[in-house]
Order: structure tokens, then C-alpha cells, then sequence
């Protein structure tokens, strides 16, 4: 890649940053070059991301039909899975997975859904709700 | 709080991290030679190793390797150490700080206020230096972000104590003395023997081998839930590739800088026609990566078999480099 040809197509995943890339200046040597950002770059973060957010949303729609607890919601909000989660909290993966339904939710001690909370870096109080 | 500390933009944070904390002690070192030095440069496909339910591709060592491998191949007079808890791990950063040392650590993306929100996931092992405090601020230099950024005590004790996959447990390093000037010969002789070698290991997930593994994955794609999962897969190899920090290419051209850049240092000329034929494969990385963006919005049909062919073009393409690799040091005489 020429220094010329480094994208600057604005991608807006960088939220305005720029990132460095290597390139071939004028003189034939590689350096280092500001970049704000290749429009390919910005397709396969949307991707990413826009995968958790379908997640997020369809976990939102359960929660509030009653088939899901506010766990799964806030878990793929927070940009987790069953996996991280039962990592972060020191849960089995599948007292992870029972808690996502809202029976064994309303059941929880006090004390673990704090648990929860802090591995998702809200309140205890924000965990019982969907907004 | 360290004296004189200058902020350098960087395209990966480990390599970066490495550049900065070295100038700063005296020994004029890029993030090139960083990179190459801890021979970071590699392939690999771990299927069994699920983010999001995706294999892990990955264009370079496993987090630390630069970190350590520099630390060891240099003689670094380095002190790495990790918290039970995040009071004892903040009190220590802060008594390092007072000090007068330059800090580096590793610490969740997720957890970091300062990262563009789209950009924040849940990575343990990212790499930032810390260079000083305000009351309850400190000033850090992401060698990703083009300028210093602040990050509030609350916020970055939890990015230096997340947990799960290569959980940081607040690890903090920083060099006890000023490093000594490295024989350039040597070291570089050794890295490019240990990349070629890992780029031709006979193991079917590393290096050219991984490639075609990976490309063999992608011919099998199922289409029948209309490619979704396909495009999430392709996706997700191409983030990989360029959007996490690789310089572009899947570090190919960072590596190249190298080449370059030990040639200049060493004389050793052939290695500068090695370094323009990486350039190439980084381009050809970068088509693919075009390829595949285009096939994830749509723009071209979606075919898997297309871009396995393009994988397996540069399987062949970067076997051919690394044996050229290998030959040219071996042909190094002293």
C-alpha cells in the first residue's frame, strides 16, 4: 500500500479517531500513516456490532412478553454471552442459563443478583428492568 | 510521574507499548522493530477457541508475546506484577507513579471510556503505559490513540481487573533499569529464523498450514439460512485482519517496516526485496479483506469458494515468502 492509497474514507466506528497504518512513503520506505479509516473496516465493525445489538433486541422483545428474565437483555447489552458471563460472575454456565428465565430470576437471593450487576457494571436495580 | 515522556501514535497497542517504554528509556526503538524482534508476526486458526460463537483468527503470537519476548531476547531488566485485589493493584500503580516510573498495563477494551463505543469488546488483553496522575485521573498513552487520553480511577481499575479470557488480574510492568544497546545481527537473525519457522510449522493450525485450513472451513459454509452465518464468519476474519490494530494487512506491512528497517540497521540488503515482496501479500490481504466486505453488504454475490481460492493464493504466496525468509538468514554470514 502507497502512502497515497491509505483510506480516508471517515469510517464512523472511529467515532473520529484516526488509526495508524503502515505504508510506502515516496522514498520507498514504510512509515507510519494517519488513517481515518477504510470503508471495509467500517463494514465488518457495523457487522459485529450490530450483531450484538439484534441480540440485545430480541432478548428486550422476551423480557418484556414475560419468556425471558432482564438478565439476558442486559448480559447481550453489555456485549456478552452465557460464556463471559458465567467467566466474569465464577457461575456454572448453566445456573447462568436458568437465571435467564424469569422464574428462577424473581427467585434469586439479594445477593446474587448483585453479583450480576457488577459484572455488568450496573445497579441492581437496572438489572430488574428492560428500558 | 516520569519525566519527559513522549507520546507516540502506534498501530498495535503491544508493540506500541514496547516502542514508547524503551525511548523512553534511552534506546531509540520503533514499533517495527518491536514487532519483528519478538518474532510476533504469525497465522493462526482456533476453532476450538469460540468469541460470539466464531473461531478465533488470529494474525500475530498470542497476547504477552511481545511484551515478554522483547523483555527476554533484549535482557530487559523488567518487573511484571499482578493484584489479588484492585486497591492493592491502583495503591501500587499510584506509588510507581510517585515515583517517577513509566507504567505500562493490561487492561480490558471493554472498560475503557476513551475508546470509541463501537470499538469496545470485550478484549482482556490490551496494552496501555500510564505516565501520570491528577487527583483521581491518570494520564495515559494508548499507543492507538493518536493523542494522550485521561481515564478516571474507577474506570480504569475495572478495565485492569476484568475478568474472564485472559483476565489482566491488574498486571502492571515497567523496566527497573535502562536497557543496553542490542546486537542487531543477532537478534534479528533469530527472529526471522523463529517466524519462519512458525509460518512453516508442519502443524495444521499455524502459519501457511492454518491458512488452508481456515480456507477449507470457508468452502464449507452453509448458505441455507441465506448466508447469514457466512457473512458473520467472513466478517469476523476480516476484523480480525484490519480492524483490531494490525497496521494494515494483518500485519503484513508492519513487518515489512521491519525488514526495512533491519536491513538499514544491519546492511544486510537482501532483506530490503523481502520486505517490498511483503508489501505485496499485504496488498493481496487487503483485496481479500475488500473481497469479503463486499460480499457482506451485498455488493457481490456471496461465495464462499471465491475467497477460499484468494486464501489459498496467498497460503502459496506467503509460503514462498517465509522459505525466502529462512534462506536469506541462514545466508546471513556474519
Amino acid at each position: 500500500m502507497r502512502e497515497r492509497d491509505v483510506p480516508q474514507e471517515g469510517n464512523a466506528t472511529l467515532a473520529g479517531h484516526r488509526k495508524g497504518v503502515y505504508a510506502i512513503a515516496d522514498d520507498g520506505r514504510l512509515r507510519l500513516v494517519s488513517s481515518r479509516g477504510w470503508e471495509v473496516e467500517e463494514i465488518v465493525t457495523r457487522q459485529a456490532v450490530e450483531d450484538l445489538e439484534r441480540r440485545a433486541m430480541r432478548a428486550r422483545a422476551r423480557a418484556l412478553s414475560g419468556e425471558a428474565s432482564p438478565l439476558e437483555y442486559h448480559m447481550y447489552r453489555a456485549r456478552m454471552d452465557v460464556e463471559l458471563l458465567s467467566q466474569i460472575t465464577g457461575l456454572w454456565r448453566w445456573r447462568v442459563r436458568r437465571h435467564l428465565k424469569p422464574a428462577a430470576f424473581a427467585r434469586l437471593p439479594p445477593a446474587l443478583k448483585t453479583r450480576y450487576a457488577e459484572a455488568l457494571g450496573i445497579t441492581p436495580e437496572a438489572l430488574e428492568k428492560v428500558e | 510521574m516520569p519525566d519527559g515522556f513522549v507520546h507516540a501514535h502506534a498501530s498495535h497497542c503491544e508493540s506500541g507499548v514496547m516502542s514508547s517504554l524503551l525511548r523512553h528509556h534511552g534506546l531509540p526503538f520503533s514499533e517495527a522493530m518491536a514487532f519483528g524482534l519478538a518474532s510476533a508476526l504469525s497465522f493462526a486458526y482456533l476453532p476450538f477457541v469460540r468469541i460470539n460463537g466464531l473461531p478465533l483468527v488470529s494474525y500475530r503470537m498470542p497476547p504477552r508475546a511481545i511484551i515478554r519476548g522483547l523483555a527476554r531476547a533484549l535482557g530487559l531488566d523488567m518487573r511484571f506484577e499482578t493484584f489479588r485485589s484492585p486497591s492493592a493493584g491502583m495503591q501500587r500503580l499510584d506509588a510507581l507513579l510517585d515515583s517517577g516510573k513509566l507504567v505500562g498495563l493490561q487492561t480490558s477494551v471493554y472498560w475503557l471510556p476513551y475508546f470509541p463505543p463501537d470499538l469496545r469488546f470485550h478484549f482482556n488483553a490490551h496494552n496501555l503505559l500510564v505516565y501520570g496522575r491528577e487527583r483521581d485521573e491518570y494520564l495515559i498513552s494508548d499507543p492507538v490513540a493518536e493523542m494522550t487520553v485521561r481515564c478516571a480511577r474507577a474506570d480504569l481499575a475495572r478495565a485492569r481487573f476484568a475478568k474472564g479470557v485472559l483476565a489482566p488480574k491488574g498486571l502492571l510492568y515497567f523496566l527497573e533499569t535502562p536497557p543496553a544497546a542490542p546486537d542487531w545481527v543477532r537478534l534479528g537473525r533469530r527472529a526471522l529464523a523463529r517466524t519462519a519457522r512458525i509460518m512453516l510449522a508442519p502443524l495444521p493450525l499455524v502459519g501457511v498450514r492454518g491458512m488452508k485450513l481456515l480456507a477449507r472451513q470457508i468452502e464449507r459454509l452453509p448458505l441455507a439460512d441465506g448466508g447469514e452465518r457466512a457473512r458473520l464468519y467472513i466478517g469476523n476474519i476480516v476484523r480480525m485482519q484490519e480492524e483490531i490494530g494490525t497496521g494494515g494487512g494483518g500485519f503484513r506491512f508492519l513487518y515489512a517496516s521491519f525488514l526495512q528497517e533491519l536491513a538499514a540497521k544491519t546492511g544486510h540488503a537482501a532483506l530490503d526485496g523481502l520486505a517490498s515482496r511483503l508489501v505485496e501479500i499485504g496488498d493481496r490481504w487487503r483485496e481479500f479483506a475488500l473481497a469479503a466486505a463486499r460480499m457482506i453488504r451485498g455488493r457481490d454475490a456471496l461465495s464462499p469458494p471465491a475467497l477460499a481460492a484468494r486464501l489459498r493464493a496467498l497460503a502459496a504466496d506467503e509460503k514462498f515468502f517465509f522459505q525466502s525468509l529462512h534462506r536469506a538468514q541462514r545466508e546471513w554470514a556474519r
